[in-house]
């Protein structure tokens, strides 16, 4: 080969370089999520992925803040001075995925969706006369009479977000999962890359223009700076930790605790909590079947439990772990010590109290059948745990192993225990989802089969959350959780068994990695 | 042999209508409910139910059997009932990297275990015999994921020769597949290098007592022809029989392999699918695994045919 030969070939390859640079330049964000994701349906799912997934490609009309206010997204807002007229204007440019722009009578279709599947929307829809679209940019919430969180729903971001969708997608029956994932936020969801259960794919939208204010949590800009953010699915651990070590992936959205060593001597790769208001662990009775039908056996229970116990068992590591009695979460605006006095002195000390108790009530040495489930890490331990305490208390308790799948179908049903019912379980709820009283689910004292597992009955507690829909302040709205902590801790609705932090963990080559209620993969630059 | 192999297929037939009524009613006995895993943790009775309706679960079994072996008839063997996707389509995206770690594990299973075994009973009793069965011992001992986890400690973390975790098709180039499936089919062939290196060794030791191998040596042929074409030929039926069968094994145990070298197949799909309660998913799975075995355990019979002339099939 000649030296002209060469230089032509040199010149040639630096021409392809260049040519080629756009595509090489693409950068792509890797993360192992911290659950699969199989359905993609946001209003049909509580589960925390999809929730996340919705984030990522639908938007809601509002955001939610760090200072858990909510903020115009979507639109911008004005509440008239008797509170029964919520007007809501699109911003200008907003563009569904699929070209077509997005219209008010989109949002209108979409709230009537949301509003069918989300438990605090369904109450909301009792206080609302009509939700209707007066132009193409402005809708109109009518009220019947004032409903204090009518904002707050509409920014709240779990357990089911108010996500915006095309009018074609949201009229699909509550029942079934909608037939295209388009909606108008910051990334495109890419349909034909994805496996279920093991990769999802989304590609920077082009066409979407942020907000002017600054990004906080679901509010504000959501400026993207990579191409690419591909989630895969990696069912092993330790496979994850291999593989961010090795530079295959990014981000690992959860890691497990006992792995972090791993990590910790790697200089390149982070750990550290993104979503700061974590989850409380809680241990549900079925107040529907004896022996916990009796107040004063379930009170026995909350003095025999153990936080400390449970949590250092569960995650072993106090860095992660929170110990408080707010059944709102340790670190929200209703976070309050009310109920305390369940979780003073030793644990000796409410042993004993908690065998006192037992003595002197009703129960007749029935086995308690308290169910165990095998597959879900975080939740494996506690039920052991708690078995142990209980029977140290005087109870004879029966662990029964299953799946989480058999658990959460189980849980469903008030059946005598022989015929496959149950008497205690331990579950968690993200912090998000259960920060006032009119999301948590585990204080409604209707008792309504309906509501979710436990089927407490407590009339008082009731009225103080109707109260709570139209208190008028913070303040009011304080005294009131205050009540409602107060009768949860003393009618025994469930035991807050403490809260725990996710960690993740992420390469140094991440920038700019953003907190929030879920993870945000906006404002993250590579 | 064209007859024999039809009336096989036929016969497979009644074979895959049971396991088609078997797998459908288990999984109905079975607790769990697959509206729970699609609307997740927090749904109330009334949306559980709405969506249990649009899935035709509350239907009579009877109903919803008619009409998925009516379905399947056609060709159609459902959607998903977490995803809302064809089965069969997703089926499709994992058989290939299944099938491929599989035909790999075996490839490389039957150029070590073969050798290994024929080696063995060639110096029975000596020191390749026993390094040979020691090999073997640790190939059955030691689980998969032990077997795996030391594979990408030495040769993926710490001497970086090939990727920790992923897999590449075929179709992205012979160079990026080789590189990302060796560990998993190595890891993978463990348990088969064992077991038909033992397996071979215990063949060709009766068969190299045989007269005509004394036969063969006296007339002065070369070991190697010896060894490989008279006395591993005549030793090849119970060989070809536990390679049959291990390969099928394999197409339906491959679930630890693909979930510590994160290996998107059907192992994974099935386990996701049993977890959620993904009823079509998991009868198409079984019905396809089921039919694999019954085409493998056809091929091993008419193989043998093949390797023994003395066999005829009618």
């Amino acid at each position: 080969m000649t030296f002209h030969s060469l230089k032509t070939l040199g010149l040639a390859a630096m021409l392809a370089g260049t040519v080629a640079l756009p595509a090489w330049a693409e950068t792509t964000l890797t993360a192992v999520m911290q659950a699969p994701l199989r359905s993609l349906d946001p209003h049909l799912s509580t589960a925390q992925i999809v929730r996340t997934h919705g984030f990522m490609v639908f938007e809601t009309l509002l955001g939610m803040d760090e200072d858990y206010q909510p903020q115009p997204q979507m639109a911008d807002y004005v509440v008239s001075d008797d509170m029964l007229t919520y007007t809501l204007t699109l911003r200008d440019g907003l563009m569904w995925h699929d070209g077509t722009p997005v219209t008010a009578e989109d949002c209108v279709a979409s709230l009537m969706r949301w509003s069918q599947r989300d438990g605090s929307a369904q109450t909301m829809m009792e206080y609302v006369d009509s939700i209707e679209a007066t132009s193409d940019s402005e809708l109109v919430i009518h009220m019947k009479s004032p409903f204090g969180p009518v904002l707050e729903l509409l920014a709240k971001p779990s357990p089911i977000p108010a996500f915006m969708m095309p009018k074609r997608l949201a009229d699909t029956p509550v029942g079934e999962q909608i037939p295209e994932i388009i909606g108008s936020g910051p990334f495109k969801f890419v349909a034909d890359e994805y496996r279920p259960g093991d990769q999802a794919v989304y590609v920077k939208n082009e066409d979407y223009v942020p907000r002017e204010e600054p990004a906080s949590w679901t509010a504000g800009a959501k400026v993207v700076n990579v191409d690419r953010v591909v989630w895969q699915a990696m069912p092993d651990m330790q496979t994850s930790i291999n593989a961010i070590q090795s530079g295959d992936v990014d981000l690992i959205e959860q890691v497990t605790i006992d792995l972090l060593p791993l990590l910790a001597m790697n200089e390149e790769v982070e750990t550290g909590i993104l979503n700061p208001l974590g989850a409380q662990v809680t241990g549900r009775f079925n107040h529907r079947l004896p022996p916990f039908d009796d107040p004063q056996i379930r009170k026995a229970v909350m003095y025999a439990l153990d936080q400390e116990t449970i949590m250092q068992t569960a995650i072993g590591n106090s860095e992660y772990y929170q110990l408080c009695p707010s059944i709102y979460g340790c670190e929200v605006p209703l976070a309050s010590d009310v109920g305390a006095e369940y979780l003073e002195g030793s644990a000796e000390d409410r042993m004993a109290k908690a065998q006192e108790l037992l003595a002197a009530s009703d129960y007749d040495g029935t086995p308690v059948l308290m169910m165990q489930p095998t597959d879900l890490t975080v939740l494996t331990t506690q039920p052991i745990v708690a078995a142990e305490r209980m029977r140290e208390a005087g109870f004879a308790v029966e662990v029964a192993s299953m799946d989480w799948s058999t658990l959460q179908s189980r849980k469903n049903g008030w059946q005598p225990v022989d015929e496959g019912g149950w008497n205690f379980f331990f579950t968690y709820w993200g912090v998000a989802g259960i920060w006032n009283p009119l999301v948590h689910s585990l204080i409604n004292g209707s008792g309504d089969d309906n509501t979710w597992a436990g089927w407490p009955v407590n009339a008082r507690m009731e009225e103080l959350r109707a109260d709570y829909l139209t208190a008028g302040t913070l303040d009011e709205q304080k005294e009131i959780a205050e009540e409602i902590q107060q009768i949860a801790w003393d009618d025994s609705f469930y035991f807050n068994a403490g809260e725990f932090k996710s960690v993740a963990a992420w390469r140094t080559e991440l920038q700019d990695i953003q907190s929030g209620p879920i993870t945000l993969f906006w404002g993250v630059d590579k | 042999m064209l007859t024999y192999f039809l009336r096989r297929l036929l016969m497979a037939i009644p074979v895959m209508f049971f396991v088609a009524v078997f797998v459908f009613l288990l999984l109905r006995l079975t607790p769990g409910d697959p509206a729970q895993a699609i609307a997740g943790d927090q749904a109330s009775l009334d949306q559980l139910e709405a969506i249990r309706d649009s899935l035709g679960l509350n239907d009579p079994l009877s109903v919803q059997f008619l009409t998925w072996i009516g379905n399947m008839a056609q060709g159609d063997f459902g959607r998903s009932l977490i995803s809302d996707r064809p089965v069969l389509e997703m089926i499709g995206q994992r058989l290939g990297p299944t099938v491929a770690l599989a035909l790999v594990a075996m490839a490389m299973t039957l150029m070590i275990a073969l050798p290994m075994g024929v080696l063995a009973a060639w110096r029975h009793g000596g020191m390749t015999d026993r390094l040979v069965m020691a090999v073997s011992v640790i190939g059955f001992s030691v689980p998969i994921f032990v077997i795996g986890y030391v594979l990408i400690g030495v040769f993926a973390v710490n001497l970086r020769w090939f990727p920790v975790q992923g897999y590449k098709a075929l179709a992205d180039g012979i160079g990026p597949f080789a590189h990302r499936i060796f560990l998993p089919g190595l890891a993978l062939a463990s348990i088969y290098i064992a077991l038909i290196s033992r397996m071979t060794r215990a063949s060709m030791l009766e068969v190299l007592r045989e007269d005509y191998v004394r036969t063969a040596r006296a007339k002065g042929l070369p070991e190697g022809i010896v060894l490989f074409r008279h006395a591993l030929r005549n030793a090849a039926i119970p060989i070809l029989t536990v390679i049959g069968t291990g390969f099928a094994m394999m197409i339906s145990g491959v679930v630890v392999t693909e979930t510590v070298f994160n290996i998107p197949g059907l192992g994974r799909l099935v386990v996701d699918a049993v977890l959620a309660r993904d009823y079509p998913l998991i009868q198409a799975i079984i019905l396809l695994t089921a039919g694999t075995y019954v085409l493998i355990n056809l091929l091993i019979d008419l193989s043998y045919a093949l390797t023994d002339p003395r066999i005829r099939y009618q």
